[in-house]
């Protein structure tokens, strides 16, 4: 489904490297848990793959499907069935979150050879998908994002997830900013999207996501290089002993 | 009247008088700006600069040319009152805009550290004054910018070289004492900090005697790469008969930082032009300012800031309190140009109108010509807030004591930003007896 | 990922010249002109002098300076005063309109012919300096509401005009308004007796087609006591490489209770893409509520003509009356507007909104200038202005020029703009979910728009989205 290859990348103007040689694989329906500290890469990993303008890969490959990533346009990586679920997902003032959603999903459909669904369609369609994270139908009509609390706002992504069905889905620190109520309700939703034909790359901080969301695989990330990569295991070994205890693998 | 034609005289005199005394560049410079000022004239509220204040009321007066009228001689008794307590800086006080070394201090001023009358540094440290003066107040559009270019003759000088600082503000001390009738005096200052240099100014006017005068002033400010300049006026003319105009042209080279306070407290009319040219990537101003305007006052603040190259930065916030039959103007000017990348610009004007015959306008200004760039501004008149008010009284107070809460509040908000212990008490001092007076006076709260 | 910049004009769709036989001056402005002008209209003598009266002024006048607009100076000689399609002397019925006129408006999406039209508009349709048809006259006749073309108002009703015109916007209020006084030949009529509510749109159609002609109508509308209507004003011209003037004048007048909603979607030729061409579009627009409780409400989208120099005002002389403002203005390539709105208060607890969208693309300058206004009788005066410009493009530019004056305590007047780039953080969310950067420029802008939209009737606010999506179709090159 995925695979990076030494993936090195700067951030800005500045050009500073923040990724230094990434390689991952993830496979059809597996569902991967990057961790890491605060400043190790891991968001700007997931803006790379959906493709980020700040994001300026110097050196590796991404391919998908076994296409390359690079150089596609995000709008054509999402056609394609990429998805990046938002650590601060933006606000768009004037277009209501119902016309947002199906201009996406028209979008998509288009390229998948389907027929763009009419507004009654696509109502019913979203109906069934909003039961997925218990989202308030009232959100529908309001600004994208606009005024949205931080658990709609999360809600509000995974809900993109359920209706634009990506092929590989990259979460990026979902869990952050919410309380264990609202986090219980959006893992739910993501592992009522678990699919044999959809992977999901987890980006995320903490352990804590992962007790909802069980991972296959878990891979360290540190310094803008993967350390250690293991089972699941591996996240409890290292709420355990923290980040620390991985700092003599950074210059291995 | 006061016309072109006695100010002809006088520019002849001065001509004379100097004829053998000052550098050929200066004598040009000052015909070139005499005969600017013979075209320009006085500004007329035809002039878009000049819409909504009109200068006739001060052109009425006979005024004599300062130079042509020496000074009494004043004591350091006499002044006191004029010192800021808890200042201990240098001190350099000009009295009718003539630089008066005997009142003056400034025994203690660092290495690297020049304050001086420009009249001395004109002659003294040429190779300094020469390179910067009348290039930052430019004198082509603005009759009084104008005329004092044409009379430069003595101001403050004030010079920082590369690197060193001055921890203790420099104060300047302008007294206008009118002895024998109508005066106009013409103070030219110049402040240059060379790179990475940092400084603290105080600018003040003070008044001595009734008569009707003039204070025309213009000061150059020159801020080279990453200096650090922190600049304050505070205006307190007369309120009955003293006029007042000034311009203050800044520059800025790259990473400077040029942060100012300018207070109105005093004078019939003033008009203040302040001109900063943000001139080189990096730089940053930050402007405040704050008008109590009484009974029978007229206040006008004109900003420019002109955002010539990327990463700019500039924050102002302007603030005014009308009573009585008063009229205060904003016009804050941003400019963002083509090259301007990534300038960050906001500025706010408020007005709280406390009387029924005060009249404010306001226009707060941006010119765009870059696309990525992150600007607003914001412009209120209006009155106490009404919820407020009924907050305050639910606790207890009576309208009178909730109402000066408020309004000392709303000017404190400036007021608090000085970062000069002595000046911010001072004028909080200054706020409060304001707020009583307006009582004392009977006039609408 | 590519940014957001480089606006390419799609085809302007209603650059088509017509081609018809036309009564025509020769170009030039004299007396003899005005009289030649007054005299094919049959005005009676008070038109003609007023018309004298305003030349005399428009040559003691100069051009307005202070506009931040640049164009070449105007020979208002070289300018065709006055053409008009030649038609059969009077019309009794539309079936006698020329096929030809008939035929351009339905091109335009202004089908005449009653029975084709949404049953809910009524429409005046202005061709050069002419009015060729009214709908529904009729049926509006009835409920006692006048629509007619200016000229058939002066005729038919000239106690109503005598009384009106220039009411509002004096003969000599400024250079285009004086040379309009002067000149003009048409435009719309509009009378709504007291008590009664309009029940369907009304609107004029604009079609400049002769070259060399500067179109100068007027509309007058005045909606007595209690009474409701609601206008609507849409104009388009063929693409020609000389730039041609229009200098229309529209007063409003409410009495008291009176509510008037005028819209306009204006969408002159606004020169290619070098800036070759296009309209000169210089209006004076004012309302005055003129009583208590009145209400005059301006919604403009302006996406067309090379300048647009207009600022809808209203004169807030009744206790309570309400003033709003609502403006699109989208500016690429080559145009330029300066455009805002002068809210004038004079009457007790008066109110007034200002909401100004700004776009400016490609080369375009787009200003807003405002006067709010609040005199000394004015106690409890209200104003909020709202001023938010977008930026596409590093070439354009956006500037914001308000004039607050305020003479009462009681006021409380607030602005607050904005100058921003179109957020690359939007583009990148929309684009992530697979909408392509084009569609996602025209979501933002549309969605930036939105509050201004609201305000449109119905089957303009949807004509106007479409427009402004045209407008910025291949917005990411």
């Amino acid at each position: 489904m995925l695979e990076i290859r030494n993936l090195h990348v700067t951030v800005g103007e500045a050009g500073i490297e923040i990724l230094k040689g990434i390689n991952l694989k993830v496979g059809r329906g597996e569902v991967h848990a990057i961790m890491g500290p605060n400043g190790s890469g891991k968001s700007t990993l997931a803006r790379t793959l959906a493709g980020h303008p700040d994001s300026n890969v110097t050196q590796g490959e991404i391919l998908y499907e076994g296409k390359n990533l690079i150089g596609m346009e995000p709008d054509q990586r999402a056609r394609e069935g990429v998805f990046m679920a938002f650590q601060y997902p933006v606000e768009i003032p004037g277009i209501s979150t119902a016309y947002f959603l199906r201009a996406a999903l028209n979008a998509v459909r288009t390229q998948r050879g389907l027929e763009e669904l009419d507004a009654v369609e696509f109502l019913g369609l979203l109906k069934e998908k909003m039961k997925i994270v218990e989202m308030d139908p009232g959100l529908l009509n309001r600004p994208v994002n606009e005024g949205f609390s931080g658990g709609e706002k999360k809600r509000n992504e995974i809900l993109q997830m359920a209706v634009l069905e990506p092929k590989l889905a990259i979460l990026d620190e979902t869990d952050s900013g919410l309380d264990i109520d609202a986090l219980k309700v959006v893992a739910a939703g993501v592992n009522r999207l678990k699919s044999p034909d959809r992977s999901i790359v987890l980006v995320t901080h903490y352990q804590r996501l992962l007790n909802y969301i069980t991972p296959d695989f878990v891979h360290i990330l540190l310094e803008g290089r993967i350390v250690k990569s293991g089972k699941k295991e591996l996240a409890l070994e290292l709420e355990a002993k923290g980040y620390d205890w991985l700092k003599g693998e950074v210059h291995v | 009247m006061f016309e072109i034609d006695p100010c002809r005289e006088a520019f002849r005199t001065l001509e004379k008088r100097e004829a053998s005394k000052v550098p050929p560049e200066l004598v040009s410079l000052r015909r070139t700006a005499f005969s600017r000022f013979t075209e320009l004239g006085f500004p007329t509220p035809r002039e878009e600069e000049w819409k909504y204040t009109n200068v006739s009321p001060l052109l009425k007066h006979q005024f004599k040319f300062s130079i042509e009228q020496p000074a009494n001689g004043l004591t350091a008794e006499e002044i006191h009152s004029f010192r800021l307590s808890g200042l201990a800086g240098a001190q350099l006080v000009f009295v009718n805009g003539l630089f008066s070394p005997k009142l003056s201090h400034t025994g203690e001023l660092p290495s690297g550290v020049k304050a001086a009358s420009l009249s001395e540094a004109l002659i003294h440290d040429p190779g300094l004054v020469r390179p910067e003066l009348a290039r930052t107040a430019p004198y082509g559009r603005n009759g009084f910018t104008a005329l004092n270019t044409a009379f430069i003759h003595d101001g403050a000088f004030i010079h920082l070289s590369r690197g060193s600082g001055c921890e203790k503000p420099i104060h300047l001390v302008f007294i206008t004492q009118t002895p024998s009738g109508p005066l106009i005096s013409q103070p030219r200052n110049l402040i240059v900090l060379e790179a990475g240099s940092r400084a603290a100014v105080i600018e003040s006017y003070y008044f001595l005697d009734g008569k009707a005068y003039l204070t025309n002033a213009v000061t150059e400010i020159v801020l080279k790469e990453d200096a650090s300049l922190d600049y304050y006026k505070v205006q307190r003319e007369d309120a009955r008969n003293g006029f007042h105009v000034a311009t203050t042209g800044v520059r800025q080279d790259r990473n400077s930082r040029f942060f100012s306070f300018s207070i109105s407290l005093g004078a019939k009319l003033e008009r203040e032009d302040l001109n900063v040219l943000l001139g080189a990537e990096g730089s940053e101003c930050t402007l405040n300012g704050l008008y109590l305007v009484s009974d029978g006052q007229h206040i006008d603040h004109h900003t420019v800031i002109d955002h010539l190259k990327p990463q700019g930065t500039s924050h102002q916030l302007y603030k005014g309190i009308l009573k009585g039959k008063s009229h205060a103007v904003f016009n804050g000017k941003v400019f963002v140009r083509e090259d301007a990348r990534k300038s960050d610009a906001e500025q706010v004007n408020k007005n709280l109108l406390l009387s029924d015959e005060a009249g404010v306008d306001t226009k707060p200004q941006l010119e765009i010509s870059n696309d990525d760039v992150k600007c607003t501004h914001g412009a209120a008149v209006g009155q106490l807030d009404e919820d407020a008010l009924f907050y305050l009284k639910s606790r207890g107070l009576d309208d009178e004591n909730s109402r000066d809460l408020l309004t000392h509040g709303f000017a404190a908000d400036v007021i608090n930003r000085a970062r000069i212990d002595a000046v911010r008490m001072e004028l909080d001092r200054e706020l409060w007896a304001w707020l009583q007076n307006d009582h004392l006076a009977g006039e609408t709260k | 990922m590519k940014k957001a910049e480089e606006l390419i004009n799609q085809e302007y769709k209603y650059g088509f010249v017509t081609e018809i036989e036309a009564d025509t001056v020769p170009p030039g402005l004299n007396q003899d002109v005005i009289r030649l002008i007054s005299s094919k209209k049959k005005e009676p003598p008070f038109m003609l002098e007023w018309r004298l009266k305003a030349y005399e002024r428009w040559l003691t006048m100069k051009e307005p300076t202070w506009p931040k607009v640049h164009h070449p100076p105007i020979d208002y000689q070289k300018i065709i005063y006055y053409s008009a399609p030649k038609q059969k002397k009077s019309l009794s019925s539309l079936e006698e309109v020329d096929t030809e006129l008939l035929k351009t408006f339905e091109k335009l999406g202004i089908p005449l012919e009653e029975q084709k039209r949404l049953s809910g508009v009524a429409v005046d349709a202005v061709f050069d300096s002419v009015s060729v048809a009214t709908t529904f006259k009729e049926k509006l006749k009835e409920l006692g509401i006048i629509f007619c073309s200016f000229s058939e108002a002066v005729q038919e009703h000239p106690d109503l005009i005598r009384k009106y015109l220039g009411s509002v916007v004096p003969a000599n209020d400024n250079y285009y308004a004086a040379l309009n006084s002067a000149v003009f030949s048409d435009g719309s009529f509009c009378f709504v007796p007291k008590g009664v509510r309009c029940p369907m749109e009304l609107s004029t159609y604009f079609r400049i087609n002769s070259a060399d002609t500067g179109q100068f109508e007027r509309t007058l509308i005045v909606a007595e006591e209690g009474s409701s209507v609601s206008y609507l004003e849409g104009c388009t011209a063929p693409i020609r490489d000389k730039n041609q003037l229009h200098a229309a004048v529209v007063e409003l007048v409410a009495l008291e209770g009176a509510r008037i909603k005028y819209s306009t979607i204006q969408n002159w030729y606004a020169g290619d893409k070098e800036g070759k061409g296009g309209i000169f579009n210089f209006v004076t627009k004012r309302g005055k509520c003129a009583g208590r409780n009145s209400k005059i409400s301006w919604t403009q989208v302006e996406t067309g003509a090379a300048i647009t120099w207009k600022y809808p005002s209203v004169i807030l002389q009744g206790d309570n009356s309400v003033g709003e403002f609502y403006s699109v203005a989208l500016t690429h390539n080559y145009q330029q507007a300066d455009t805002g709105t002068k809210m004038i208060h004079i009457g007790k607890n008066t109110k007034s909104t200002i909401l100004s969208k700004g776009i400016a693309a490609g080369h375009g300058s787009n200003s807003y200038r405002g006067l709010v206004k609040v005199l000394q009788k004015a106690a409890q005066a209200r104003n909020y202005t709202q001023c938010d410009s977008l930026l596409l493009g590093d070439r354009s530019s956006a500037n914001t020029f308000p004039y607050i004056e305020v003479r009462n305590r009681s006021a409380r007047v607030e602005h607050e703009a904005t100058t921003s780039k179109i957020s690359e953080d939007q583009l990148f969310y929309c684009r992530s979910r697979g909408i392509t950067g084009e569609n996602a420029v025209s979501m933002i802008v549309n969605g930036f728009c939105k509050e201004v939209f609201k305000n449109l009737p119905m089957e303009f606010a949807v004509e106007a989205t479409k427009l402004m999506n045209v407008s910025l179709e291949g917005a990411i090159a």
